[in-house]
């Protein structure tokens, strides 16, 4: 990670006004959303526009020459090249050529990812952005942090001090009276340019349209006053059908700013008169820029799927800490590193990656139904690939990729961790390593992992059976997890088996980069897991439910090592969560839990792979209260605790907030305990409670559930 | 259908009125333009731009009403504090109104001015978008335009407000007696 990055982070989340103003939005967000598509089936709209996107992705070719034969056949000028400085020359040789003096431009992502506005002031050239927000930005000599809302970092403090320079008066931060002073700065500008520049939301092949959409009204006057317009359109903006332009209006404005439809829709098919009475000069730039090979890449396809919505920003917990400019100059947030890695360059996202803490929270909102976790993955796979891993990384990986050496090592931190333990946590470490528990305790290792303790566990001999897969984190840190399960298993007549060859799932290594490393765990783990004829293989973690059914055979897949395959579906096939089992159990009667217990209030934090990748998370809410428990939920409960496995060690700076929030969260109910079924967050949530010197109680269900069993 | 559309529309900051006839239609654009301070001068003038509504109507009478005019310039419009048009077809589920704008004297009236008043016919609502663009296609309008609410911004620390580059106030005039075909 670079010092610059790191300092990148530490201006932001140093920011008050930064992080109080995406704090605020990005709550107001999720309700007004919501509120927005009432009514709508959101599943089966992303499902059309995925559809519609995919499917013009298939043929960009085809469809560029489509539109280009309509476009100029109505009277346009079509440019098609794949080359932004091809672009910048087109666009300035048709300024030159026509004396142009002065342009405004209206709000367009393309127009920043080639730089356009210096290209053009260097030849001497006026131009304005006339978006309130980018012309705020403009003002300040900065880069827009947000692709909606470009100006969302600033206050209006600040604004009223670009605007008072810019009109030489003192004016008050009233926004108003700020709001009134753009419209009569820009208003002038507008009626004297002789060009005007705009983006394109969507260039329709079948009729040689583009559509604009805005809430000021700047594109309407900047597609209509100046003589020329210049249009420049990604060729991603392509669909194929007239109708399509209905599917994407329908999701774009709820999704981006949560209203049903933007005060202006403009669909622009040719040129019609200027004010003068003659016809308006229209230029179209379809623009490639490297959107064609990431349409032949089978992974990033999808990419191209993303109609600039933004809403993955808005959602996104680390977005809303740190805001757009940590990730760069032109497009931020998830999707924005995505974006960056293909139209600048991989090398450029190195760090900017590692901020996506895996939490699938722009997943679930995405209308372009693009996995972009699972994309920035692969970027990470990918620079893991060209660059090799930092070296400490891969020299704990080496250990990871050895159960015997990884185990021994556990096991010997458990000594060593003594001097630094007061009961069952680490509260401080020495030197470097005192930011691990910056906020946050550690858990101890326990003196006796889970492995050891199973010998001595005495079960009865059950005829149905189910292997135990117990994770790193309750092998060694919580083995009083594993006997609660084992005792809760037990109780609905099954057996559990703990195949001692099992090892690390792989998460941490997978989620650096490195395939190999979670390749080869997986292997073992495979091997160890189906070596025995058991009906489930039950675990108590998430994330390591989510290794074992999806992401052993994603990992195969992505390094080709297909001959593990099926025998990784068989273990896919077999692998259920803790909670979803005794869920099915209690259900069928074979599990019974104490009968009309008063236990008082508990709050549930739902776990990031439990919620989102697992869809699970009723489960556990009915069998706490089965149990006599009164679940109050608390505000974001499905918000990420800032633990995603190693993220919390290598950017605590962002975690630390995230906890913080959570903490927050859960204090505001009022329950005194608050239960989970992840023990990494577990390891987050107790920890920053213990150093809060909160009474809260921190527990996973398998341990509530085992204390209420019926005898 | 109206009655969505109006919800919608109010819900975006539009005024809506509804007029069984033409001449209840054109005694309360008359009176709302002198309330709000009509005047021969530049920034209270209005624009009225061509539209089907006019047919009929003795345009000479009408422009002996001081600041009331019928040619549309960009100059015009740029000082101009009223801007009168005639919109085609309205969505109910949006609050939308939707005009062919190839006109750009259409577009000037409803973009540079400070109020917009939109005609519509109560005949051309539609229940959404979707329909809208089977009767509205590119090959009859180079430039079709969709207002959903008079301008506006929240760009400003998320701060919702209205009339940036555009109109700020939207009024919205239903007229039974102008027909459409919804």
């Amino acid at each position: 990670m670079s010092n610059e990055f790191k300092a990148s982070i530490h201006k932001a989340v140093n920011n008050a006004n930064l992080t109080g103003a995406l704090g605020t939005f990005s709550e107001a967000y999720k309700v007004n959303r919501a509120k927005a598509y009432e009514g709508i089936d959101f599943e089966e709209l992303r499902g059309r526009i995925a559809e519609l996107k995919s499917y013009a992705a298939s043929h960009l070719d085809r469809l560029s020459e489509q539109f280009a034969r309509n476009a100029e056949a109505r009277g346009a000028t079509v440019f098609r090249t794949s080359d932004p400085a091809k672009v910048r020359e087109y666009i300035l040789k048709v300024a030159q050529e026509n004396g142009v003096k002065s342009i405004v431009k209206s709000k367009s992502m393309a127009t920043e990812e080639i730089h356009l506005n210096p290209y053009l002031e260097k030849a001497g050239i006026a131009v304005s952005e006339t978006d309130l927000g980018e012309w705020i930005i403009q003002l300040a000599g900065q880069t827009p942090s947000h692709m909606v809302l470009p100006a969302i970092h600033m206050t209006r403090e600040e604004v009223s001090d670009l605007f008072s320079k810019e009109v030489d008066e003192r004016l008050t931060s009233d926004i108003p009276r700020l709001v009134k002073v753009a419209r009569e700065r820009l208003r002038p500008k507008f009626l004297q340019a002789e060009m005007g520049i705009s983006g394109g939301n969507m260039a329709v092949a079948e009729t040689g349209s583009i559509v604009l959409m805005t809430n000021e009204g700047n594109a309407r006057l900047v597609t209509s006053l100046p003589k020329i317009h210049v249009a420049l359109v990604g060729i991603e903006k392509l669909v194929a059908n007239y109708a399509d332009v209905a599917t994407i209006l329908k999701a774009l404005p709820r999704s981006a700013t949560a209203q049903l439809l933007t005060s202006y829709v403009s669909i622009i098919s040719g040129p019609t008169p200027n004010p003068d009475g003659s016809l308006k000069d229209l230029h179209i730039i379809l623009m490639d820029n490297r959107r064609s090979e990431m349409a032949a890449d089978p992974r990033f396809k999808q990419a191209l799927q993303c109609i600039r919505c933004a809403s993955c920003l808005n959602v996104c917990p680390i977005f809303r800490l740190v805001g757009g400019h940590v990730f760069g100059k032109v497009y931020t947030g998830g999707i924005g590193t995505i974006l960056t890695a293909w139209f600048d360059e991989l090398k450029k996202t190195e760090d900017i990656q590692g901020l996506c803490i895996q939490c699938g929270n722009c997943k679930e909102v995405c209308p372009g139904k693009i996995d972009i976790p699972e994309l920035i993955m692969e970027i990470r796979r990918r620079l893991v690939k060209d660059q090799g891993l930092p070296l400490l990384q891969k020299a704990i990986y080496s250990v990871v990729n050895n159960r015997h050496l990884f185990h021994g090592m556990l096991r010997a931190a458990s000594l060593a961790g003594k001097p630094f333990t007061s009961g069952t946590f680490i509260r401080h470490l020495p030197m470097f390593l005192a930011d691990l528990t910056d906020g946050r305790s550690l858990p101890a290792i326990a003196s006796q992992p889970f492995r050891d303790r199973f010998k001595n566990i005495k079960q009865p001999k059950l005829k149905e059976k189910a292997a135990f897969y117990a994770g790193c984190l309750i092998d060694f840190a919580y083995p009083e997890m594993g006997e609660a399960l084992v005792k809760i298993l037990n109780k609905a007549g099954i057996e559990v088996i703990f195949p001692q060859d099992q090892t690390c799932c792989g998460a941490p290594a997978r989620y650096s980069g490195a395939y190999e490393t979670a390749a080869g765990n997986a292997v073992d783990n495979v091997k160890a897991l189906l070596d025995e004829d058991v009906q489930y293989v039950v675990s108590a973690c998430p994330t390591c439910t989510v290794a074992l059914d999806h992401e052993f055979i994603s990992t195969f897949e992505s390094l080709g090592q297909t001959e593990w395959i099926p025998k990784a579906r068989e273990l896919a096939a077999k692998t259920v969560d803790f909670s979803t089992l005794v869920k099915q159990l209690v259900d069928q009667g074979r599990l019974s839990l104490k009968d009309g217990r008063k236990l008082g209030t508990i709050t549930y934090h739902d776990s990031c792979h439990l919620k989102r990748t697992l869809k699970v998370s009723q489960q556990p809410r009915e069998l706490l209260g089965k149990a006599g428990y009164e679940v109050t939920e608390m505000f974001e409960c499905d918000t990420c605790c800032g633990m995603g496995g190693s993220y919390s060690m290598k950017l605590p700076e962002i975690s630390g907030p995230i906890l913080k929030r959570k903490l927050h969260n859960i204090t505001e109910t009022g329950a005194p305990i608050v239960a989970m079924d992840c023990p990494g967050c577990v390891m987050q949530i107790r920890g920053g409670l213990d150093q809060d010197g909160s009474a809260i109680k921190v527990r996973h269900t398998v341990e509530l559930l085992a204390e209420q069993l019926e005898d | 259908m109206y009655e969505q559309f109006k919800v919608r529309a109010e819900g975006v900051s539009a005024d809506v009125h509804r007029f069984a006839t033409k001449d209840a239609a054109l005694n309360f654009i008359i009176q709302f333009l002198k309330d709000e301070g009509l005047a021969e001068a530049p920034q209270a003038h209005a624009l009225w731009a061509d539209c089907p509504f006019l047919d009929g109507l003795d345009r000479r009478a009408l422009g002996e009403i001081a600041g009331l005019k019928f040619t549309v310039t960009q100059e015009l419009a740029a000082t101009a504090r009223f801007g009168i048009s005639q919109m085609q077809w309205a969505l109910a589920d949006t609050g939308t109104l939707v005009q062919d704008s190839s006109v750009i004297q259409q577009r000037l009236v409803s973009s540079l001015p400070t109020i917009h008043l939109a005609l519509v016919p109560t005949g051309g609502i539609l229940a959404d978008m979707p329909t809208l663009l089977t009767r509205l296609h590119p090959k009859d309008s180079a430039y079709i335009a969709m207002i959903t609410g008079p301008s506006r911004t929240a760009d400003i620390e998320r701060v919702l407000t209205i009339g940036v580059h555009g109109p700020e106030r939207l009024i919205i005039v239903f007229c039974d007696e102008l027909g459409g075909t919804n």
